[in-house]
């Protein structure tokens, strides 16, 4: 294995293009290193983002915000401006393992694991995220919800990496929220989850809303009649039991011993409407 | 596999080791520089009796290449205590005999020091959650939280006594001028 820590993109999605054998981007390294360990992947390159300053820091931009691909989930927490206009994309990236894991792990890294049940990737397709992507043809940015295709798979093309998540500026009347179930209280990965972003229009009333829901299908799911159930509502149980309808026949999980179809099917929905209400709230609304 | 020269510093001495590129920073303290106090419980980041800290950020050293450490500050807890003084943490795990077999005592005194530095008043559940990285298969954890709990007690004690100090010292500056 050959280990490069370049300090461009340009230069990380070179070695990553004209790598012969198995190449892999290196940022938090708490999947890539576990999975060295385990023998699952024996890299022939490992190519570290962390020496690359446009990955390391977080900008305001006139648009809203760019988070770079090696920005760990604490350094994120820490960030009061983006914590401020999207609490649940930060709270969703914060529910990612220990406080150790915390120290390393990525946004980027848990969209291009590609998990169906990472925990920031519905919070980040709520929030209309878009990923910036650098390779051999240059850059390209694509909505985060077309990163992932599958469990460990990705629309990534050989020689490609993510420099950084791009979010919207947020606003006073937009909330988002994001929510997990996990047998217990920390450390173990979502059995379901919901993400929810809303916008507020006139006398409070829903004028946008994205509704996502995560490790209820091989990837996270958007759900539009979920959405369109709360638009141009105030939120009252009525609205709400559309929601948690339209989530429910929305998912399509696996049935296994950390919860079976109908539990995961019945909690998905019960977490949109919880989400929901705390998004709601964040926008300003009563 | 041709190996990879790193020049970095580790509780606050320079050092300098050839490691392969995938061998885990957990591996280059403990063989190759000697120290041994962060151990391999899991190897996968769930255990924290490896944790140590790069740059001030809390880390599995099992989960971070060797390489990676190039030019950065590691903290381990060999360099906890200051000569024969011995860490607030320390003491207090060792009042509240907060530890049985001590496998996992680095990690959870890396980690509550950690939590510590950045937070001197922490609530139970604040304690908790910090260290719910770290796994002990002894204690039951009460007594590791109670030793984190009083420790915390004893560092804002320090503090205040030392700003008292600060407080008189100028007082009697200004009262001589």
């Amino acid at each position: 294995m050959r280990y490069e820590a370049p300090t461009t993109t340009k230069e990380a999605a070179n070695l990553l293009a004209k790598a012969k054998g198995k190449a892999f981007v290196l940022a938090g390294g708490t999947d890539l290193l576990v999975r060295m360990k385990a023998g699952m992947l024996e890299p022939d390159l490992v190519v570290d983002i962390k020496r690359i300053p446009a990955t390391r820091k977080v900008t305001k931009t006139a648009s809203g915000f760019t988070i770079g691909a090696s920005v760990s989930g604490a350094e994120l927490g820490e960030n009061k401006a983006v914590k401020k206009a999207w609490p649940g994309v930060v709270e969703a990236t914060e529910l990612i393992g220990s406080d150790q894991v915390q120290g390393r792990c990525t946004m980027v890294g848990n969209l291009c694991n590609a998990s169906p049940a990472a925990d920031s990737v519905p919070a980040m397709i709520a929030a209309g995220a878009k990923a910036a992507i650098v390779g051999p043809k240059g850059k390209r940015s694509v909505a985060v919800e077309k990163i992932v295709t599958g469990p460990g798979k990705t629309s990534l093309k050989k020689g490609e990496m993510i420099e950084s998540i791009s979010l919207p500026k947020g606003g006073a009347k937009i909330g988002d929220a994001y929510l997990r179930f996990i047998p217990r209280t920390e450390m173990d990965i979502a059995v379901c989850s919901a993400a929810v972003c809303l916008e507020l229009g006139a006398k409070n009333v829903i004028k946008k809303a994205t509704v996502v829901l995560g490790a209820v299908a091989p990837t996270a799911v958007t759900v539009p009649a979920a959405a369109k159930a709360i638009i141009g509502t105030k939120l009252d149980d009525d609205a709400l039991d559309a929601l948690a309808a339209a989530c429910e026949a929305a998912c399509n999980p696996i049935d296994d011993k950390r919860g079976t179809i109908e539990f995961r099917t019945e909690v998905a929905a019960v977490l949109a409407r919880r989400a929901a209400k705390i998004a709601f709230e964040r926008a300003g609304g009563k | 596999m041709s190996g990879v020269h790193v020049t970095t510093t580790v509780n606050g001495d320079a050092v300098e080791f050839v490691c392969p590129p995938n061998e885990p920073l957990l591996d280059v303290l403990r063989n190759r520089l000697g120290l041994t106090g962060a151990k391999e419980g899991c190897g996968t980041g769930d255990c924290g009796a490896c944790s140590v800290t790069v740059d001030d950020r809390l880390v599995c050293s099992c989960l971070v290449l060797g390489a990676e450490v190039e030019g950065r500050s590691v903290s381990t807890v060999e360099g906890m205590a200051d000569g024969a003084d011995l860490h607030p943490l320390q003491s207090k795990f060792i009042e509240h005999a907060a530890l049985q077999c001590g496998i996992c005592t680095p990690g959870f005194l890396v980690a509550a020091k950690a939590l510590l530095d950045r937070n001197d008043d922490p609530s139970e559940t604040e304690i908790r959650y910090a260290l719910a990285g770290n796994l002990c298969r002894c204690t039951g954890y009460d007594k590791i939280v109670r030793a984190v709990d009083d420790a915390a007690k004893d560092i804002r004690k320090a503090k205040a006594k030392a700003a008292t100090k600060t407080a008189k010292a100028k007082a009697k500056k200004a009262a001589a001028k």
